[in-house]
């Protein structure tokens, strides 16, 4: 039975689950709930000053795709809006009730020291575990100057997580915006304002669709809608990008992630945990089927780390970032052709008009006997996967790689590269 | 209770309804989320072997994409584009055999996408908004005749009506829709849906049907040839076969499909009939449905007796199942030798080298209602003594565009040669019959 507790930046945790900071995790009752269940902490829902905000009636819109509800879900729900104090008295009983687990408060208040300096003390006397910095949220609170408003400013982030490390004892955590070119710009700037750790991705400004009778963005409010935060398992490719653009960062190396996006299952997990995380964070999940999903998310990792031989997080956390490089470091010569495996293959000839239409006309359609026949025309084939990604059938179309006789050789090395590194440069060459 | 056959009282009447409830419903119809999910099933393949399997040909991948997003009328318009009878198929045809059988799911996981309720699906829907898709052609002033308005006479009308031809159909009933309408087990089709399925057909306009009006010396052939630029004939299988068994005159002796007509015309007399114990004789699907729908009735014990195995019965699979679970025996290998006073001797077949031979055992069932369902034959008589077109195999001739030997006289559906005997062939042969005679009429 593998091991599955953490700890991470300080932070100890029983497993690595942690609900990300959200409607879940908005007040006692629903916390007692999850950590009941055996969620390895949570991020208390955002606090910020009194009053508290206000919402809107009508927060979520959702993507269905092939049948299955939710592949992407998108809020216009603010930070909490429930007084501060309530919220401060629970966090401190829920700590004081279960104090083995992780629980991490949220933050966001204006970008004042005075403000931060206030709150913190506040939230330090609960026994929280650790604070979260809420640079992120991408609607309602980035017009009023905060969330991505300052998420989006790496001035802002290290400025704010300076005065968080200065005023509280605290270990940091500043959760980062998704809305920005270039994640590692924000990242270095917590890193350099000396946080201990960073969290993302929040959720990426969207327009979940349009309700073609209201003619108006859904969730339609009124009759208006307006853009959202997207989350859920469609965003989840975005943010591993993220993460492991963080992870491979030589001047952060080990700084602590927790890895948050479209995280529902164990594998989904594992993955982020490969690429650097040390804890994820989960929301749309949960929403979905409830706090009981904790169950099959430890129960399904350790299975996998037994049968892989991981006794602990810290044996594969991280074994993936080696091998995420820049395309530039890609072996050129690698050939891989597709395969049909003509036993299992039902003749649905996805394969071939895929190719044939889109690709590179390497599976052939012919009929033998009367039958439906595909087969990889191999000279045509460079392996671009498309056929096994169409292919229904699980292991019917594999790829397989070729030999080549070619050795290792990168594009920085190859002869129609006009930058290649044995090529002079121009100016070097206009002077001979 | 085993009276003499022909002796049950007509008894205590049910309602047309509590027949109704009693037959049930085959298969449910989906519901908007059923269809989406069950759509999504579908691999949208190309060159789909369900297409090919389909007589009518009609682009099931393709219809079944549009129920997936939501262009549900454009899911029926493409249905029945290639199958005016597009609902009433989705009720009737064999699908186990058919598309699903052919479906890739079906090689892959045993459980093909369920197209036929698909189908029904996307038909229901086009055809409760009342709407007809289909517009008519400049009006070119030709007149076909039209005999027998069943699946192959109307998907033949329906063509030429659209193709900008007057047409006028010549029934010998007094209701249209064929073996639609009178020999399809009624909870196959319910809900007056046969004749709902025709008056969505005849929206189209320009089609006439003269009911009671059968080929006879009164409208003979010459004469329609005469009157009329072409002649489609789908004049069906009138003629159910004997058994050619002594005993089989008296009361009490019926033909299944007599029964099923009774059935769907007279809900309460034919349901009157369902007492004591019913033999149904036969294996095809006629026979599946007399026998269900007897015993779903109330008779007592319902054996249903084939001559060969269950290899050979015409009756699919799921059909055989069907009735197994409705309470229907099925026994192989009896061949029925006399119909006695309450009760029929069969004789014990086997097969020797191939050929079918009766044994000298018997064995007596006790009946008091024998149902007869062993096919029907071809009845040229209506055609002669007149010029008639020339036949083939017992049937009409047809070469490969439906034209019989006599030029500008067509024929389809199960009065000709060609294929099986499936509403969905006989749509088939009324549409492509109604091109060529389209081609014809333009040279």
């Amino acid at each position: 039975m593998a091991d599955l507790s953490v700890n991470f930046a300080g932070i100890k945790s029983p497993n690595p689950f942690w609900l990300a900071s959200a409607p879940p995790t908005d007040k006692e009752y629903n916390v007692v709930r999850a950590l009941k269940a055996g969620w390895g902490g949570v991020v208390w829902k955002t606090l910020g000053e009194d009053p508290p905000i206000v919402n809107v009636s009508s927060r979520y819109g959702a993507a269905s795709y092939g049948g299955n509800r939710i592949m992407g879900f998108n809020n216009i729900e603010l930070i909490t809006d429930r007084p501060l104090d309530v919220n401060l008295r629970e966090i401190k009983s829920v700590k004081r009730d279960f104090p083995d687990r992780a629980i991490i408060v949220s933050l966001m208040v204006p970008c004042e020291e005075d403000a931060w300096k206030k709150i913190l003390p506040l939230v330090e006397d609960t026994g929280a575990d650790g604070i979260e910095l809420n640079f992120g949220c991408p609607h309602g609170m980035s017009e009023r100057g905060m969330g991505a408003a300052v998420g989006q400013v790496p001035d802002y982030v290290e400025m704010v997580t300076r005065w968080c490390k200065q005023h509280s004892r605290m270990p940091t955590i500043v959760k980062l915006t998704p809305n920005v070119t270039d994640i590692l710009a924000p990242a270095r700037a917590a890193w350099r304002g000396g946080a201990d750790a960073v969290s993302l991705i929040n959720t990426i400004m969207s327009i979940m669709s349009i309700d073609l009778d209201a003619m108006a963005p859904t969730p339609v409010v009124g009759g208006m809608g307006t853009h959202g935060g997207y989350c859920g398992p469609g965003v989840k490719p975005i943010a591993l990008r993220m993460v492991g653009e963080i992870a491979r960062d030589r001047a952060m190396a080990g700084l602590p992630i927790s890895g948050i996006g479209g995280i529902s299952t164990w594998n989904d997990a594992a993955e982020y945990i490969a690429l650097g995380s040390g804890t994820v964070q989960i929301c749309t999940a949960a929403m979905h089927h409830g706090f009981r999903i904790i169950e099959d998310l430890t129960d399904g990792l350790s299975n996998w780390m037994d049968q892989k031989g991981y006794a602990r997080i810290k044996d594969f956390q991280g074994k993936a970032i080696p091998n995420f490089v820049h395309w530039e470091d890609l072996n050129i010569n690698f050939k891989t052709l597709a395969h049909i495996d003509q036993d299992l293959c039902v003749q649905c000839g996805l394969c071939h008009i895929a190719c044939e239409d889109t690709a590179h006309q390497a599976i052939g359609a012919t009929r033998v006997d009367g039958k439906r026949h595909y087969e990889v025309i191999e000279a045509e084939c460079v392996g671009c996967n498309l056929c096994a990604h169409v292919c229904p059938v699980d292991n019917c179309i594999t790829m397989n790689p070729a030999e080549t006789g070619l050795a290792f050789s990168t594009w920085k090395e190859h002869p129609n590269n006009p930058l290649r590194v044995d090529n002079p440069p121009l100016s070097t060459k206009a002077l001979v | 209770m085993s009276e003499g056959l022909g002796e049950q009282i007509l008894g205590k009447h049910a309602s047309v309804a509590e027949v109704a409830i009693k037959l049930g419903e085959m298969a449910a119809p989906l519901s908007r989320d059923e269809a989406r999910v069950e759509a999504d099933r579908c691999y949208f393949c190309y060159d789909a072997p369900c297409v090919e399997a389909c007589p009518t040909g009609i682009d099931i991948p393709g219809f079944i994409g549009k129920i997936r997003t939501g262009n549900v009328r454009g899911s029926a318009v493409t249905i029945l584009e290639s199958n005016i009878f597009g609902g009433g198929c989705a009720r009737v045809c064999p699908t186990e055999i058919l598309c699903e059988e052919a479906c890739v799911r079906e090689a892959q996981e045993g459980k093909p996408v369920t197209i036929g309720s698909l189908q029904r699906y996307a038909t229901d829907v086009l055809m409760a908004t009342g709407e007809q898709p289909f517009t008519r052609a400049p009006l070119t002033g030709k007149r076909i005749a039209v005999v027998g308005a069943g699946p192959a006479g109307l998907a033949c009308a329906h063509r030429l009506a659209m193709l900008g031809h007057d047409v006028v159909v010549f029934e010998a009933r007094p209701k249209p829709g064929g073996l639609n309408e009178y020999g399809i087990a009624a909870y196959k089709v319910v809900d007056d849906f046969a004749q709902r399925e025709v008056a969505f057909i005849l929206g189209i306009g320009g089609i006439t049907i003269e009911y009671e009006t059968p080929l006879g010396p009164d409208l003979t052939l010459d004469h329609l040839r005469q009157a009329f630029d072409a002649v489609f004939l789908a004049i069906g299988l009138a003629d159910p076969n004997a058994l050619g068994v002594p005993g089989e005159d008296q009361a009490g002796v019926m033909d299944a499909l007599g029964f099923i007509e009774l059935l769907r015309q007279d809900p309460v007399q034919a349901a009157a009939l369902a007492r004591g114990n019913v033999i149904v004789i036969g294996g095809g699907n006629t026979a599946i449905d007399a026998a269900t729908q007897v015993r779903l009735l109330g008779a007592e014990t319902v054996t249903l007796a084939y001559r060969r195995g269950p290899e050979q019965m015409g009756a699919t699979k799921v059909e055989q199942e069907w009735a197994q679970t409705h309470g229907v025996t099925i026994r192989h290998w009896l061949a029925p030798v006399a119909i006695e006073h309450s009760a029929v001797a069969f004789g014990r077949t086997r097969l020797d080298a191939g050929k079918l031979v009766v044994t000298d055992e018997r064995v007596t069932l006790p009946a008091d209602l024998v149902l007869k369902a062993v096919g029907q034959s071809f009845l040229p008589e209506p055609l002669t003594p007149a010029s008639a077109p020339a036949s083939f195999a017992n049937r009409i001739g047809v070469d490969q565009t439906y034209q019989t030997s006599l030029p500008g006289v067509f024929a389809g559906g199960d009065c000709v040669s060609a294929g099986e005997d499936l509403t969905v062939q006989a749509v088939a042969h009324g549409r492509d019959a109604a091109i060529a005679i389209n081609r014809y009429l333009s040279t």
